[in-house]
């Protein structure tokens, strides 16, 4: 019943894939469009970029609530501490794991506390020896508040990609300093070195693909846990800076609606 | 522009391969009828587009510059078909330099040809995959079926379709045609070591399919694993895959070998330009701020992942697209399928009524401009009609592509084609527009077809008027597509009629507003079309 005919499409003989394709697409192309051609200036980049103002001025301690609640959110476990308090609480995090691997050049602070027999990653083991591994803990390289998000640099801190996707439980360290607000820093971030294996996690693996009901766990880490340092509340430095903002504000100047604690303090 | 180098100018944009899933074998309304009476079908849409599209609006709604990006996203896409060749050598550079190997498939066969080379001349007997729409759409686990090499789909979804027999319904959830029972019923049948008492819970289901794969993952070191990528970036030669199950990862770092089948319209100019669209793509695919896990990488990374990396630049039709200046901004998607979750038109037929691996508003632009639309019995001639034009699409791409304007501007290039082909709009439709003009610039002309209309329509069985035979004087084609209500009256005759009641029974209102159709008649033939 069809009357139509679909001829296979032609290839030039004596010339290569790579030319020929190219070839098609600048005869194409050679019809132009109505309005100007789009060159990389031309691109509107009105939204927020890495220094937007509220990327940069938005107070530390809202960011940090938010990239906790976003955390959560997405039923990641939050372990909120200090450096003091830090290795006691990676210890709990690791919960009853037996064996955990690390990566060669995290803090061996980190692990002081853990009972667990703890592996440095020696870069040999495979699938079959990690899938016998209980738990996994690492640092991490940026963590995007806005959405919750994990950004892990295959290195000695991050650790290889395997050792963080075949255990079943994952353990993350974030330190204050890598937390941005939102995605546009972080790719900033992690542009100084796009080159490495980047992975970004936010909440444990997922699947919506029957009925579109959300199944925590498929085939990553079933268990994500956060321990996130955070800055030892230090009341000299804050009423310190609270003093500096104070004074640089100029009298009629609107009060900033993001950082409403720390002005209290001053 | 005038003086463009064309390289070699014998060399003409290419349609898809034939072979290609890019066009089913019925026509659109056809396939549309026999989906559209499967129940279950419509349940299971009805629900899934539901859910999603709740869960997109308010992920998008959180977002205070959202449509600041999506004016940078459309811009960086018209940047990169502006650019392509430029772009795409560009990646290849990077690509090599990074330690990968770019290969160049003008079609489908060629990227199945190459990809079965490269598998075989690494003895692979099974290759784990990552959902991938490109490699969907040249079958390309047919065309190593063919060559004895078994492909393991790893994303859920796409396993429950691969098991099922079946073939995909939706971008981004492929089994959404099919629910928890009928699951639990397609692995009862086909994994081996399932408990036969396992319930149709989705987490069950969910494990069975963890244990199932978790096996193939743990051999895959030494293997090869095929997937695709949202993004190409071309300044650094980063692949970019985003998902959410953790299968992706798997797959994209315990082989020795990787291949990834790439369209060239995924290129994204710079590694920054990421910042505009990981924030578009999963707000409005899955409707998460951001989806589980996204891997980026470059090449071969030294002691972690794959030791051999190609890439698989595939054409296949997409420089057919890019050669009209109207139609080309459809291969800017990213296929976050927001525009199938919003349309009307997919949320009732689904997306098999499509016949190609891009279902959908975007599907209806893309499949016929890859494969052409040849003549009235093509199957994809049928796809721009497959609208009701309500310009939903529009307002939810991330991208801003144009799609109702440009399903118009295809069904007038139908037209225009049909024209040109004598025993189309030359002979019947041309002779019916001139027999209604003249019957409609004649009153008592007029007066006398409208009053016959409803005698004569008794003749016809049922209540609606639907596929008239081509001979009858109405509009032929008209009638195709479309039932209308059977005229019960005319208006004139029904005004006459209350008139004369109203003079002999000037108290009662008029009864017979009901049963009279001047309403039933003017609301039937119009609505489909006219919201446009």
């Amino acid at each position: 019943m069809s009357d139509w005919t679909d001829e296979r499409p032609t290839r030039t003989p004596g010339v290569s894939a790579k030319d020929e394709i190219l070839a098609r697409v600048r005869s194409a192309l050679a019809v132009p469009r109505r309005d100007e051609v789009t060159d990389a200036e031309d691109v509107p980049r009105a939204y927020q970029r890495a220094d937007d103002k509220q990327e940069v001025s938005t107070d530390r301690g809202k960011v940090r609530d938010v990239l906790v609640q976003r955390l959560e959110d997405y039923t990641a476990v939050v372990h909120r501490t200090t450096a003091d308090g830090a290795a006691a609480v990676i210890a709990e995090a690791l919960g009853d794991a037996a064996r955990v691997i690390v990566p060669p050049e995290l803090p061996e602070a980190w692990t002081s506390s853990v009972t667990a027999d703890v592996s440095q990653d020696d870069g040999t083991a495979g699938p079959r020896e990690l899938d016998d591994i209980d738990a996994v803990l690492t640092g991490c390289h940026t963590a995007i508040a806005l959405t919750g998000t994990l950004v892990l640099r295959a290195d000695g801190i991050g650790g290889r990609r395997v050792i963080t996707l075949v255990p079943d439980h994952h353990v993350v360290v974030v330190e204050e300093d890598q937390v941005v607000l939102g995605v546009p820093k972080a790719i900033e971030r992690m542009a100084e070195d796009p080159r490495a294996a980047w992975t970004m996690v936010s909440g444990p693996s997922a699947t919506s693909d029957i009925e579109l009901s959300r199944v925590e766990g498929v085939h990553g880490p079933r268990r994500l846990d956060i321990v996130f340092i955070e800055p030892e509340p230090d009341p000299e430095a804050e009423a310190e800076a609270a003093v500096k903002k104070a004074s640089a504000r100029k009298p009629t100047a609107k009060r900033s609606s993001t950082n409403p604690t720390q002005e209290k303090t001053a | 522009m005038s003086t463009v180098d064309l390289g070699i100018p014998s060399i003409r944009p290419q349609h898809a391969s034939p072979s290609s899933n890019l066009r089913g074998t019925q026509s659109f309304p056809d396939a549309a009828r026999s989906e559209l009476g499967d129940e279950t079908l419509r349940g299971n849409l009805r629900h899934a587009t539901a859910t999603i599209q709740t869960k997109r609006a308010s992920a998008v709604r959180e977002v205070r510059d959202w449509q600041k990006l999506r004016n940078a996203g459309s811009a960086l896409k018209w940047q990169v078909t502006d650019h392509l060749p430029e772009l795409l050598e560009q990646l290849e550079d990077s690509v090599t330099a990074a330690g990968g190997v770019v290969h160049w498939a003008r079609d489908a066969d060629e990227a199945g040809e190459i990809v079965t080379r490269l598998a075989l001349e690494r003895d692979a007997q099974e290759v784990l995959k990552v959902k991938s729409m490109a490699t969907q759409e040249i079958g390309l686990n047919e065309t190593l079926a063919h060559a004895g090499i078994h492909a393991i789909e790893s994303d859920l979804a796409e396993l429950i379709v691969q098991l099922a027999g079946d073939t995909p319904s939706h971008i981004l959830v492929p089994a959404i045609h099919r629910n928890r029972a009928e699951i639990r019923d397609i692995f009862l049948r086909s994994m081996p070591d399932i408990d036969p008492d396992i319930t149709d819970d989705p987490a069950a289901l969910a494990e069975a399919s963890r244990r199932f794969l978790r096996e193939k993952f743990l051999d895959l070191p030494g293997g090869v694993a095929i997937s695709g990528a949202n993004f190409a970036v071309a300044d650094t030669g980063t692949m970019v895959v985003v998902e959410s199950e953790g299968n992706g990862r798997m797959c994209l770092t315990l082989p020795r070998t990787l291949i990834s089948v790439v369209g060239i319209e995924k290129i994204v100019p710079s590694f920054q330009d990421l910042e505009v669209f990981l924030q578009l793509l999963p707000r409005s695919s899955t409707g998460e701020r951001m989806n589980p896990y996204t891997t980026l990488f470059t090449g071969v990374t030294e002691g972690d992942g794959p030791q051999e990396f190609h890439l698989v630049l595939l054409d296949n039709g997409r420089s057919a697209v890019l050669e009209d200046p109207e139609g080309r901004s459809a291969l800017h998607c990213i296929r976050c399928s927001a525009c199938l979750n919003v349309c009307p038109v997919y949320e009732r037929t689904g997306g098999h009524a499509y016949g190609s691996t891009y279902p959908g508003p975007i599907g209806a632009i893309l499949s016929p401009q890859m494969t052409g639309m040849h003549g009235p019995d093509d199957p994809n001639t049928s796809l721009p009609y497959a609208s009701s034009l309500c310009g939903a699409c529009y307002d939810v791409c991330p991208v801003k592509i144009d799609i109702p304007k440009i399903l118009v501007h295809m069904r007038a290039e139908d037209v225009d084609q049909r024209r040109e082909t004598s025993g189309q709009f030359r002979g019947t439709w041309d002779v019916a527009m001139k027999g209604a003009s003249k019957l409609m610039s004649s009153p008592r002309a007029y007066d006398k077809a409208v009053r016959s209309a409803g005698p004569l329509s008794k003749v016809l069985p049922g209540d609606n008027i639907g596929k008239l035979p081509g001979m009858l004087p109405l509009v032929p084609g008209w009638t195709d597509h479309r039932d209308l209500p059977k005229p019960g009256t005319s208006f004139r005759s029904w005004w006459d009629a209350r008139e004369r009641d109203r003079a002999k029974n000037p108290d009662s209102p008029s009864s017979d507003s009901r049963t009279g159709g001047p309403d039933a008649a003017a609301d039937g033939p119009a609505t489909d079309e006219e919201q446009a």
